[in-house]
């Protein structure tokens, strides 16, 4: 029953509400969408904390990515130990960059007194379960040195059973608690997503790279 | 031909006394709000000095504006190769630091303090966080040169002038000073709007209002860093970039902005432009040398049938069209050559245009004793000893080109001249009308430029039509729909966040 509650229940209540309520507040709400940045008011300690959180993230995101899509070819891939130790060395590298990002994100959002201003208690706890779901991350690649074979044979196929509505819960209980908590905690934040200022990477600008330089409206219906 | 109206501004800075009514007017107004506090839509400047935030003006600290690069126009701050780059953290942004943390007082204090053998005081404290603030520096802290050993000393614009004018600028005797009053330039390129990865800074095409979307802007701040003259503000509580707004809804009836309408010194004159949009690219890419002479050709005649053709083609009305043939914007401009778009070089083609400040009347100095001119007959000194050099305000309003601002002080200087020669009469009237013809003036432009000067009104200053809103979107849509609802357009507070 727990079991179908956290492999099942819990990631379904989590996307959808994800989904839905990102969708609402952009059309209900669009005022609040912004990426609330606070480095008018600091950035020494920015510099450092954002900078390596984000490319650290970016980069681990997109591994959890390219082995959701592929997870034979990695499966291939880590067959020789060699190749093996180079992509967990690589995930873990970008892991670690993005937890000392995140660790300075929060010591600076402690100790800058202007920023704390802008601080609120949504903040700290995404701010929370961020470090939970890297330092997971980085234990499990520690602990277990093949995580990343874990997750393209066990952890892909499951991701994939959600969302073709067949859940295969069965993958996930038999793993040890650690990456367990990994998956509940990723699943939390992706909870967390519409209720924070994480929804600014949903309206990541991409579309800059193929609008003109000048936005001109024109208030006369049928003028241009 | 693409012709666009555009209402543009001039701010004659000869009569400006940097009474600061105009800050005043537009704070009570529009940023008297948390997270705006710190912001000075306009704000008065005393230039030499490093103005506000802080050397706005240098570009190499703060990557503002446009650069050609290969013949075309790219952003200073970011091309679209690079632009991603940023987002995570931005290195050119302008932090708090550079404006000042905005402060009040304790007054409370004043009635609730305990009975001590001391008066009790108010002390300072930061609108941020509320704490003990020590006041090192505000938004006017050069005010009239204070502490110009410090900040007179540090504006980018001496880098033009040599040692020996720099020395004479700042020593005690000799110094001279004049005020930039400074709001957003509405440009015809804004390097804002250009920059914005969100879409949301736009440019209104029937009065070329810069503005931007509350609801679209995700406080990204690439606007911040872009625009040279540091006039889009981040507001740090709702996490949105703010900017004036040319207090449109006023303009759109035919009124005055609140900070011209409030003008002590009548220095503000508001009128029509059209000009040439396809002219924008083209005129970008010249050289330094030739921005101001490209800049005003891009302007359009509003008396030119061809001209008249195309702008009623893109919707401009006839109000507006006759509103431009009024315009005292395009006669200081272009008719006159008198007003100076703020630092050309930046190649956003501003809106707004000044009118350069004469300098003092005595101009030399012998054994540290100012003195008056020798004759009567030159009021103002040549403009080769003039206290102030001419390549100061080549770099502020002329890409570094002293011609065309040598153009404009001649001819205010000839005017003035030609002007006591005719109501005090001790000018002889021979050498005053030979000034003129050598300052390329006319005595009826002289008459004209006298009465626009300084015997404007109220219609004189400011020739705005109406906009005609009501016979545009807003047809269309439920007229109780924003009931009650203030600033932005929309009801919701500005609150931060979720």
């Amino acid at each position: 029953m727990l079991d179908k509650f956290l492999w099942v229940g819990f990631p379904y209540v989590a996307l959808v509400l994800a989904i839905v309520v990102s969708i609402l507040r952009f059309v209900w709400k669009p005022f609040s969408y912004s990426s609330l940045s606070s480095q008018f008011l600091e950035n020494k300690q920015l510099f450092w904390g954002s900078g390596l959180w984000h490319w650290g993230i970016v980069w681990v995101l997109t591994g959890h990515l390219v082995a959701f899509l592929i997870p034979g070819q990695i499966l291939a891939w880590n067959s020789a130990p060699f190749r093996l130790y180079l992509l967990e060395f690589t995930g873990l590298t970008a892991a670690l960059l993005a937890l000392v990002g995140i660790v300075a994100l929060m010591v600076r959002r402690h100790t800058s007194s202007r920023v704390k201003v802008v601080t609120t208690a949504m903040d700290w706890i995404l701010l929370g379960f961020l470090l939970l779901q890297v330092t997971t991350g980085i234990d499990t690649a520690l602990r277990y040195r093949w995580g990343s074979s874990w997750y393209a044979s066990n952890a892909a196929p499951y991701l994939w059973s959600l969302l073709s509505l067949s859940p295969r819960p069965e993958l996930i209980v038999p793993l040890p608690w650690l990456p367990k908590i990994h998956i509940l905690s990723g699943f939390s934040v992706i909870l967390l997503i519409p209720f924070t200022r994480l929804v600014h990477f949903l309206v990541v600008p991409i579309f800059y790279y193929w609008r003109k330089p000048q936005v001109v409206i024109w208030n006369r219906k049928g003028l241009r | 031909m693409d012709i666009r109206s555009q209402v543009a501004m001039v701010f004659h800075l000869d009569k400006c006394i940097g009474c600061h009514t105009c800050s005043i007017a537009c704070k009570n107004v529009w940023t008297d709000r948390k997270g705006a506090d710190y912001m000075w839509w306009n704000n008065v400047e005393t230039k030499p000095g490093t103005g506000y935030p802080t050397k706005w003006e240098d570009q190499g600290e703060y990557k503002g504006g446009w650069i050609v690069k290969d013949g075309k126009l790219e952003l200073r701050l970011t091309g679209k190769g690079k632009f991603l780059q940023k987002i995570f953290y931005q290195p050119d942004l302008p932090t708090m630091d550079e404006y000042y943390e905005p402060w009040t007082y304790r007054y409370e204090d004043l009635f609730n303090g305990p009975e001590l053998d001391d008066q009790p005081t108010a002390i300072p404290i930061s609108k941020v966080t509320g704490e003990y603030i020590d006041v090192e520096s505000g938004p006017n802290w050069d005010d009239d040169l204070g502490g110009s050993a410090l900040y007179a000393r540090n504006d980018p614009n001496l880098a033009a002038m040599t040692e020996e004018q720099r020395l004479q600028l700042l020593s005690i005797e000799t110094l001279v000073m004049f005020y930039l009053p400074r709001i957003c330039n509405h440009c015809a390129n804004p390097a804002c709007v250009a920059a914005c990865p969100s879409g949301a800074i736009y440019k209104r095409g029937e009065d070329g209002i810069v503005l931007v979307n509350q609801n679209v802007c995700r406080g990204w701040r690439y606007c911040v860093s872009a625009c040279p003259y540091k006039k889009v503000f981040y507001n740090w509580s709702t996490g949105k970039s703010e900017k004036c707004l040319l207090c449109y809804p006023r303009v759109e009836t035919g009124q005055a902005p609140a900070c011209f309408h409030s003008c002590v010194g009548r220095i503000r004159y508001m009128g029509v432009l059209l000009y040439d949009a396809d002219k924008i690219q083209e005129a970008g890419v010249r050289p330094d040398a030739e921005l101001v002479d490209a800049h005003r050709d891009m302007l359009a005649d509003p008396f030119d049938p061809a001209v008249i053709e195309s702008a009623r083609k893109n919707g401009v009305t006839e109000q507006i069209l006759k509103a431009a043939q009024k315009s005292p914007v395009y006669k200081f401009v272009k008719e006159w050559g008198l007003a100076l778009a703020p630092h050309p070089e930046f190649r956003t083609f501003p809106s707004l245009f000044y009118v350069p400040a004469l300098g003092p009347v005595t101009y030399s100095v012998e054994n540290g004793i100012a003195l008056n001119p020798t004759s009567t007959d030159e009021i103002f000194a040549p403009l080769d000893q003039a206290r102030l050099p001419m390549s100061y305000l080549a770099s502020l309003f002329g890409a570094g080109q002293e011609a065309p601002v040598r153009y404009a002080m001649k001819k205010m200087m000839a005017i003035r001249t030609w002007k006591r020669a005719v109501t005090v009469g001790d000018v002889e009237m021979q050498v005053a009308l030979d000034g003129l013809r050598e300052a390329d003036c006319t005595t009826e432009q002289a008459e004209a430029i006298y009465r626009l000067t300084s015997l404007c009104n109220y219609e004189d200053r400011f020739v705005i039509p109406p906009s005609h809103r009501e016979q545009a979107v807003e047809v269309l849509t439920n007229p109780l729909e924003k009931k009650g609802a203030a600033g932005f357009g929309f009801r919701e507070q500005p609150q931060r966040g979720f």
